[in-house]
């Protein structure tokens, strides 16, 4: 058992340190930037100690454990339609459990990497830890946020802190906000999921009118448990439209086709946000939400087909942007997508436990991946691989670290990608979900098809980037291609490896990525390790190890390799100057499939601006301006008018007083 | 005979209402606003002579002695006072208004307008 308030001092803790971080932004307080730095990771870290109580307490626990649900807000009588009871309290379950942990645990290392990242490459206004206040308390309250998302109780609650998330990625994607990239990027990928998550309102308001169904059961239409519980019970049409309104609120948060483009442009952000909040937590946040609501959605074959589908199309589509991508981050971002879209292939095809297992192991490796992306900047302060190579010579930690984060990420056994890979194709092979089998089949077929250009890409960039000659970093990027805010660091770069502050987090991350496999859900019995431990933790179906599967995704991905290895040989990993019809493919997806394209000029520029904003600007000069004038014009004359009846003559008056009496006895004697 | 009191009393107030309408003289306006005063003073006291109180005209009541009941003539008394003191207000505004502009035909005065 574990005490309420301790699983509450989860969300607080990081709260408060980020307050204390942000208070070394009082000019008086300025000489301390550097300790807030530290203040953060303490609270962190101490959010991290309560998440191994929690999840050792939710371990020792049989299913969810239980809090007092407290009332927030009531209108009317919350048992009647008419009324409404907002609740709010603490869901503690299995998967939150888990998710706390790794949210927390994650956000300590990477705020570990950016005490050595974000200080200052060269000192510039305000010395070396001038970005440290902001950023700690930003990056403090994204995790308080991120954990009060896991834990809520009532979907509200959980909705409040789904934008909270929302917010600090934006602000922390506009981190930089003096570029202008960086401020275009924030505003894009606050935008867009924001569309999305319109349509988790709808599911809300869809509930709401529903909540008749709630009250004869007795429960709160809005607490998750009572959602869950009364899935069973609700019409198929229900469960459908609240399905795929969550669902569209999801595909925005974890930057799924046709709402990716946010994340490959997120990347404008610091490097170690891009490790945790767009690649290890935040994107996953959409993952966990429709884990969290999974009894609702296998109520309906059409919403866990459209979860399938959409993460089939977004795995094989962003694994082909990813490959012609030249800039390191880029390319993990349209990985982080692709491997996203891979969790929600899992959740549709019904093995929720195994897409919670995917969403663990990738938030290590991919989380370990971007910080090596940082460690690389951090020597030579461009994220262009054109510019890199050969950086295995002074940089043989990160290279190794960057080698098993790869491995993992291919999904070569023993590391931890094979394991949950694996699984997720099983799940979709075996297609004994709710979901239809044939759907099943083709997103298996779309998932095979990633495995080989996940390969492919994750080869290029470790070879474009580690090995090979030198070409010169920042000194050799041309300007136009520069960012401008880093001319300053042109002539800076330093041959070696980065600080220990930096990659000691890398290294306890690889380490989880080498054995989080094998440790979380070993297949078969290993020493003490549970088989399938994570799986029956979280109360899913087991399903035993194919070799087949496992063989064949095994093979198409050293076919990758091999070939990524062939081309470096030749040198043309860089893609340049393809023979046709390859290089108006390589056009087409470096171009994102003309998605932006499609989105700023003729949704936004056609359709919206043309036709939707012309038209209200008309309606408001014409039709809400001229009413508004007609009114003025009438008083303006009107009074004019009424003004001449006043003669200044007292008699003029008296006949007028002498009127009023009579019309009013003539009404009285008609009124009798 | 209430009936023809109030006829006196109508046709004195028509007099004086359009004396008040319509004369240019302020001296006659005033005149004619006594003669309205007076004729709402007949009527007063004509519905009080000639009209008994609800709750002295029940039964077991003391409608013989309605007749003794002066509140409508101390009223009219009391209206009579008022007039007096409102004609001298009227004649110090008369006078106010021959030092201001030399004449007494208030068709020309409309300092209201302003």
């Amino acid at each position: 058992m574990v005490a309420e308030g301790a699983v509450w001092g989860i969300i607080a803790l990081p709260l408060a340190a980020g307050a204390l971080a942000a208070a070394a932004l009082l000019p008086a307080l300025r000489p301390l930037a550097r300790a807030s730095g530290y203040v953060a990771i303490l609270g962190v870290g101490g959010a991290f100690a309560l998440s191994l109580l929690v999840l050792d307490a939710a371990l020792g626990a049989d299913g969810a454990i239980g809090f007092p649900v407290r009332s927030w807000l009531t209108v009317g009588d919350p048992t009647s339609a008419g009324g409404f009871e907002m609740t709010v309290g603490l869901l503690l379950d299995p998967l939150s459990a888990v998710m706390v942990a790794l949210v927390s645990g994650v956000s300590m290392l990477v705020m570990l990497f950016s005490l050595g990242y974000m200080r200052k490459a060269v000192d510039g206004e305000g010395g070396a830890w001038a970005d440290y206040p902001r950023y700690f308390a930003y990056m403090s309250w994204f995790t308080a946020a991120m954990l009060g998302l896991v834990l809520a109780l009532n979907l509200i609650q959980l909705f409040v802190f789904w934008e909270l998330v929302g917010l600090f990625s934006y602000l922390l994607i506009g981190f930089w906000y003096h570029r202008p990239a960086a401020a275009a990027a924030a505003k894009k990928a606050f935008i867009i999921t924001r569309i999305g998550d319109f349509g988790f309102m709808l599911a809300l308001l869809y509930l709401y009118l529903h909540r008749a169904e709630f009250l004869a059961l007795g429960e709160n239409p809005f607490e998750i448990p009572a959602i869950l519980a009364a899935a069973p019970l609700l019409p198929v049409s229900v469960a459908m439209w609240v399905s795929l309104g969550i669902l569209a609120g999801a595909m925005g948060k974890s930057a799924q086709f046709p709402l990716n483009t946010w994340l490959p442009d997120a990347m404008e952000g610091p490097t170690p946000v891009s490790s945790l909040i767009h690649a290890a937590t935040m994107v996953a946040a959409g993952v966990f939400l429709v884990a969290r609501m999974f009894p609702l959605f296998a109520e309906s074959t059409v919403a866990l087909n459209a979860v399938a589908i959409v993460g089939g199309t977004t795995a094989v589509l962003a694994a082909a942007m990813g490959v012609v991508a030249n800039d390191i981050k880029r390319v993990l971002a349209f990985s982080t997508v692709s491997q996203l879209g891979y969790m929600f292939l899992a959740l549709g095809v019904g093995a929720w436990p195994v897409a919670i297992f995917h969403l663990l192991t990738h938030a290590f490796f991919k989380c370990l991946l971007f910080l090596s992306a940082g460690s690389v900047h951090h020597s030579v302060h461009t994220f262009d691989m054109r510019y890199m190579g050969g950086l295995r010579a002074w940089m043989p930690v990160t290279y190794v670290l960057t080698l098993i984060g790869a491995l993992s990420l291919m999904g070569i056994a023993p590391l931890a990608g094979f394991w949950s890979k694996d699984e997720v194709l099983a799940a979709a092979w075996s297609a004994d979900g709710a979901g239809s089998v044939v759907v099943s089949r083709l997103v298996f077929v779309l998932g095979m098809a990633a495995v080989f250009m996940t390969a492919f890409y994750v080869s290029r960039l470790v070879l474009m980037t580690f090995h090979g000659e030198f070409r010169g970093g920042i000194d050799a990027v041309p300007d136009e291609e520069r960012i401008p805010d880093e001319a300053h660091l042109v002539g800076h770069v330093h041959r070696a490896e980065s600080p220990l502050v930096m990659t000691l987090p890398m290294a306890v991350l690889a380490v989880l990525a080498i054995i989080a496999g094998v440790a979380l859900n070993a297949l078969t019995p290993l020493g003490p390790l549970p088989v399938h431990g994570l799986t029956h933790f979280l109360g899913g179906a087991t399903r035993a190890f194919d070799p087949v599967i496992a063989g064949a995704s095994t093979l198409l991905a050293l076919t990758g390799i091999g070939l990524a290895l062939g081309m470096h040989r030749r040198g043309s990993l860089a893609l340049t100057d393809l023979p046709q019809p390859w290089s108006v493919v390589h056009r087409f997806l470096a171009r994102r499939l003309y998605m932006d394209h499609l989105y700023e000029t003729l949704i936004v520029r056609r359709v919206l601006y043309r036709g939707l904003f012309l038209a209200t600007d008309w309606a408001d000069r014409r039709l809400v301006d001229g009413t508004v004038d007609v009114v003025g014009w009438v008083g303006r004359n009107g009074g004019r008018a009424v003004a001449q009846l006043q003669t200044g003559q007292v008699q003029v008056y008296g006949v007028a007083v002498f009127m009023g009496v009579i019309v009013m006895l003539v009404l009285f004697m008609f009124q009798r | 005979m209430l009936e023809r009191l109030l006829i006196l009393s109508a046709v004195l107030f028509c007099i004086g209402l359009y004396g008040v309408l319509s004369r240019r003289h302020i001296i006659a306006v005033l005149m004619a606003l006594e003669l309205m005063f007076n004729a709402v003073n007949i009527a007063l006291v004509a519905f009080s002579r000639y009209v008994t109180p609800a709750d002295l005209a029940g039964p077991g009541g003391m409608a013989e002695n309605a007749r003794y009941v002066l509140t409508g003539q101390g009223l009219a008394v009391f209206v009579i006072v008022a007039a007096a003191a409102e004609v001298a207000l009227g004649l110090a505004l008369v006078i106010a208004l021959i030092r201001r502009t030399d004449t007494l035909d208030i068709t020309g005065v409309s300092l209201m307008r302003r």
